[in-house]
């Protein structure tokens, strides 16, 4: 199999951040401030990316409004040629930031939206008067005028917001929304009893969705990520394992996902020690589960291996135990009767507290 | 074309590409070539014609392959119509 060059790069530019999500998708094991790469072998890391093929940038956290440098690392972007998105929580950019963001040439903004109401959206991002200010922010985006993806996280607390979440999207002259339903992994496996969806509500946003597609067609673009775990299919996740992404963490080490260090048998290269380029066609985690010569049956003889490469290789990890086992999630799995009886078992925990991670450091104040 | 979304060659894989929010579509001779007619200030009817010129095809045959690419790209919003 020729292996492809990647379209897209998530550069995760830290791992600090004011809010505490109790679904944060970061690691368990946080890298620290003082393990960050620099501005200099960041604008390195994004030459070596565009070299290679990719076109989309990513620049991600933790909270990448956290980086004093941001505005640096957004024109060392531009200027290697590639597309510059910006996925932020909004915490931490002023509208003198924004504007800076904007010469640099910052091409698009992804706004996460963490409830539809103040009450939710603090209680789940752990932060008080985050949705004011995200609002704030919000409305400075449109004044410049950056094309905005609104991305709703939603879980079984706030999946009866989704339809005000659309029309949130609408308000802010959003062209996208994406209806993110929480994945589970990193801290969110802590989570599960406190934010696994029902079977109910995962149906009805299904719905929700669908109509919402149809009659928003042509003014607002719904990405939408189901509800995992109730699921028959798996998903296709990174498009196919070292095919189309890859991701540096904040201390410069190259993932095929974000979440695959939890697969304990890999080993990752770094930034410092080979080019992108060697690490993306000849790294071991790169070529570990590329093409479908590692599948286990069912997936090594299912007719859609090629369609979702047996699911996630971090979710069989984390529920199997085995990286190469078919992700439970697909109805071929042995183990897919048991996932959706935990997930309704997950689903029923009502008096579930939500256990939020501690951050690096507790709260940033707006750099100017 | 609205902010944020930007033609790029493509030089590692030789080919033009439309830039979006999170999204990158391959574009193949003919999607390029009308894209480049799309300036914000023709209508269909004038970047069908000019097309039709330039590549000596019949216009019907132009405008049914131009409104459908147009379509597919204002449905995704990486294109808008200005009245």
């Amino acid at each position: 199999m020729k292996i492809p060059a990647p379209i897209a790069m998530l550069a995760e530019l830290t791992h600090r951040c004011p809010l505490s999500c109790p679904y944060c998708s970061n690691p368990i094991e946080m890298a620290r401030q003082d393990s960050e790469l620099d501005t200099q072998t960041w604008a390195r890391v994004f030459d070596e990316a565009a070299r290679l093929g990719v076109l989309q940038l990513h620049l991600s956290g933790g909270e990448p409004a956290s980086r004093r440098d941001l505005i640096d690392l957004v024109s060392a972007a531009r200027k290697a040629g590639l597309y510059t998105n910006l996925i932020t929580s909004g915490i931490g950019l002023t509208e003198r930031r924004l504007g800076d963001l904007d010469k640099a040439g910052l091409d698009h903004i992804q706004l996460s939206l963490q409830g539809t109401t103040p009450e939710m959206a603090d209680e789940i991002g752990g932060y008080k008067g985050g949705y004011a200010r995200k609002m704030q922010v919000a409305q400075w985006i449109g004044e410049i005028g950056f094309p905005l993806t609104l991305n709703a996280v939603l879980h079984r607390r706030n999946l009866h917001q989704l339809p005000r979440a659309i029309e949130m999207a609408q308000e802010m002259g959003a062209r996208r929304i994406e209806v993110a339903t929480v994945q589970f992994h990193g801290w969110a496996l802590k989570n599960r009893d406190g934010l696994m969806p029902t079977r109910e509500q995962a149906q009805t946003a299904s719905r929700i969705v669908a109509e919402a597609r149809a009659a928003l067609k042509g003014q607002l673009v719904i990405d939408y990520v189901p509800a995992d775990y109730h699921d028959d299919f798996p998903k296709r996740c990174m498009g196919g394992w070292g095919t189309t992404g890859l991701n540096v963490t904040p201390d410069g080490q190259v993932l095929p996902c974000h979440a695959a260090q939890t697969i304990p048998h890999l080993k990752f290269d770094r930034v410092h020690e080979k080019s992108l380029d060697d690490i993306w066609y000849n790294g071991s985690a790169f070529n570990a589960y590329r093409g479908t010569d590692w599948m286990q049956e069912p997936c090594k003889s299912c007719d859609r291996r090629l369609v979702d490469f047996g699911g996630c290789r971090c979710q069989a990890m984390a529920l199997v135990g085995d990286a190469s086992a078919t992700d439970p999630v697909c109805v071929k799995s042995p183990h897919h009767g048991a996932l959706q009886a935990q997930a309704d078992t997950h689903a029923s925990q009502t008096d579930a507290q939500l256990i939020y991670r501690v951050s690096p450091i507790q709260k940033v104040e707006p750099t100017s | 074309m609205p902010r944020g979304v930007r033609l790029h060659f493509d030089h590692v894989r030789d080919t033009w590409v439309l830039l979006a929010p999170e999204r990158a579509v391959t574009l193949d001779g003919i999607g390029h070539a009308i894209l480049n007619e799309v300036d914000g200030r023709r209508n269909f009817g004038d970047i069908t014609a000019a097309l039709s010129t330039k590549f000596g095809a019949p216009v019907e045959q132009i405008a049914q392959d131009s409104a459908e690419f147009l379509t597919a790209l204002r449905n995704r919003r990486f294109l808008d119509v200005t009245e």
